[in-house]
């Protein structure tokens, strides 16, 4: 289990009072976090908690109702084309053009990047992900646990400062999931790359975060590394907590301030 | 350095529809299969009427050159079209928008896609009109460039706008991308002159630029002139379209942020 984030880490994401309102519902409804330079963060829910949204508000997919966002030290509201060169993104549930080769894909996106020697930069990748037998496969012939692999390699192309990932290893068969995290945290430890990540698999919140952010209903409801707050529901592995806080139950009594860092004292 | 990223991520958005067109013999078939199947029906028609008809004795050419014409506009729109099309049936419109490419590069990409489409697609119907009925459409002289420049213009304007509606109401609105322009049809006198329309059509018409194209088509057969007059009043009111479809576009591409459609939008 990775150190919980050091506070005296630079900001790389700063999140404060975020709102998204879709017509009644208030999908995220005044969130706020910040996420150090070099650490992992989680960002976990259930179903509806607002995770999606508050990944797309980041990548500046969907526009908030009001708050702000800085990435990087920029106003993502007003300079999102500043910071997207530097982060990516990978998620299941985007898909690249499915009748374009895996290579041609990557090429495509290195130039969509400004990647510097892309031939290079993709045979590295074919290498780190084991792509090299897809590269000339159809995207769209691929399995599951192969698009997400490909997808992971677009999201590493332009060795991005700050990585958002969304399930990254969904559809992943456990071998396979365990070098894709295997391969981000030695991105990590080479790159210094920032990462925020939503997922409902609890061993790899445990094995890859120093923080995580628990939403319910669009609001930050507790705030920690795992050890915390295993420590603060008396549990014994995440899944558990997470149950805790998604049904309600076994609440401790704190409270979590305005950078999201949990406050009060384990009941 | 900001020129030569935009340069570079628009010749992505190319790469990326030229891979699929290039592999894809359907769609290359398919773009130069109806210009000239209707190409050759007008011209049979045209063989039929000639030995009865005195415009048709004089301008041979008026009934092919005007279906070559009409294509140039339909294969304009449709280029702008599909090619938005193509990245909500791969669901990769939320790859793009978190990428560095900016609105006005997608722009570009996609009136840069409509030309290739338009030349391969009118190109081949010209071919073809050559060698079955040793008609040139070059036989229009300079004046060619004048009605090209208008029609795949306004093509452009009405492409955009149909991207727009798809935007907003999603692939159920596709079929407008098929139809839109034939709403243009009966008030652009394509094959007749715009005199012969009731009153209140020939006022609609004069809000068309390619009313101004086609009526300049015939004054440049039947009475060998080229009215530039004509030439400057498509290009104002083409000025208008084409303004008013981007600005379509980009509402809708806001507006599209704003509810989060982006990231869902696909088959």
């Amino acid at each position: 289990m990775p150190p919980a984030s050091a506070p005296q880490l630079p900001a790389v994401i700063e999140v404060r009072d975020l709102h998204k309102k879709f017509k009644q519902v208030d999908a995220v409804n005044g969130i706020s976090f910040d996420v150090h330079h070099g650490t992992t963060t989680a960002l976990l829910g259930g179903n509806g908690a607002g995770k999606t949204t508050t990944l797309s508000m980041l990548l500046g997919i969907l526009t908030p109702s009001s708050g702000s966002i800085r990435i990087l030290g920029e106003d993502m509201l007003r300079h999102r084309y500043r910071v997207l060169p530097r982060i990516n993104f990978t998620s299941p549930y985007v898909d690249l053009p499915k009748r374009l080769t895996v290579a041609e894909n990557l090429r495509v996106y290195a130039r969509l990047y400004g990647v510097p020697s892309p031939r290079e930069r993709i045979g590295e990748l074919s290498l780190d992900l084991d792509l090299g037998e897809l590269l000339n496969r159809p995207y769209g012939n691929l399995s599951a646990g192969q698009r997400t692999r490909v997808s992971l390699g677009k999201a590493l192309l332009n060795r991005p400062e700050v990585l958002l990932l969304d399930e990254p290893t969904a559809s992943l068969d456990p071998d396979v999931g365990d070098r894709m995290r295997t391969l981000l945290e030695q991105y990590q430890k080479r790159s210094g790359c920032t990462m925020l990540l939503a997922s409902h698999n609890m061993g790899e919140v445990e094995r890859m975060c120093n923080d995580v952010i628990m939403l319910r209903a669009g609001i930050v409801v507790d705030r920690g590394s795992p050890q915390a707050l295993l420590a603060r529901y008396g549990r014994e592995n995440m899944d558990d907590v997470f149950l805790d806080i998604a049904r309600e139950r076994n609440t401790p009594d704190h409270g979590v301030s305005a950078d999201g860092h949990a406050e009060g004292i384990v009941s | 350095m900001a020129v030569g990223g935009s340069a570079n991520r628009i010749r992505a958005l190319i790469e990326r529809h030229a891979y699929l067109l290039l592999k894809s013999w359907p769609r290359l078939v398919s773009m130069a299969y109806y210009p000239t199947v209707t190409m050759i029906m007008w011209a049979f028609v045209t063989v039929y009427l000639r030995p009865t008809s005195n415009f048709l004795a004089d301008a041979p050419g008026l009934f092919i050159g005007a279906v070559l014409l009409w294509d140039i506009l339909f294969r304009g729109q449709l280029g702008v079209s599909l090619t938005f099309f193509e990245e909500m049936y791969s669901r990769n419109l939320g790859n793009l928008f978190v990428s560095p490419l900016r609105a006005w590069e997608l722009i570009v990409g996609q009136l840069v896609m409509s030309m290739l489409r338009t030349l391969i697609g009118v190109g081949a119907a010209c071919v073809f009109a050559w060698l079955l009925f040793r008609y040139s459409i070059f036989s229009l002289g300079f004046p060619l460039i004048a009605f090209f420049v208008n029609l795949i213009i306004c093509g452009w304007a009405i492409g955009l706008a149909v991207s727009g509606l798809v935007l907003r109401w999603g692939l159920g609105a596709e079929e407008l991308a098929w139809a839109a322009v034939f709403l243009l049809a009966p008030v652009s006198g394509v094959y007749y002159p715009i005199r012969v329309l009731p009153d209140w059509l020939q006022v609609v018409a004069h809000g068309v630029p390619t009313s101004y194209v086609f009526e300049g088509m015939r004054a440049v057969l039947l009475e060998h002139t080229f009215r530039s007059d004509l030439f400057v009043q498509a290009m104002a009111i083409n000025a208008v379209y084409m303004a008013a479809g981007i600005a379509f576009y980009l509402l809708a591409i806001g507006y599209a942020r704003k509810h989060g459609m982006l990231m869902q939008m696909g088959e």
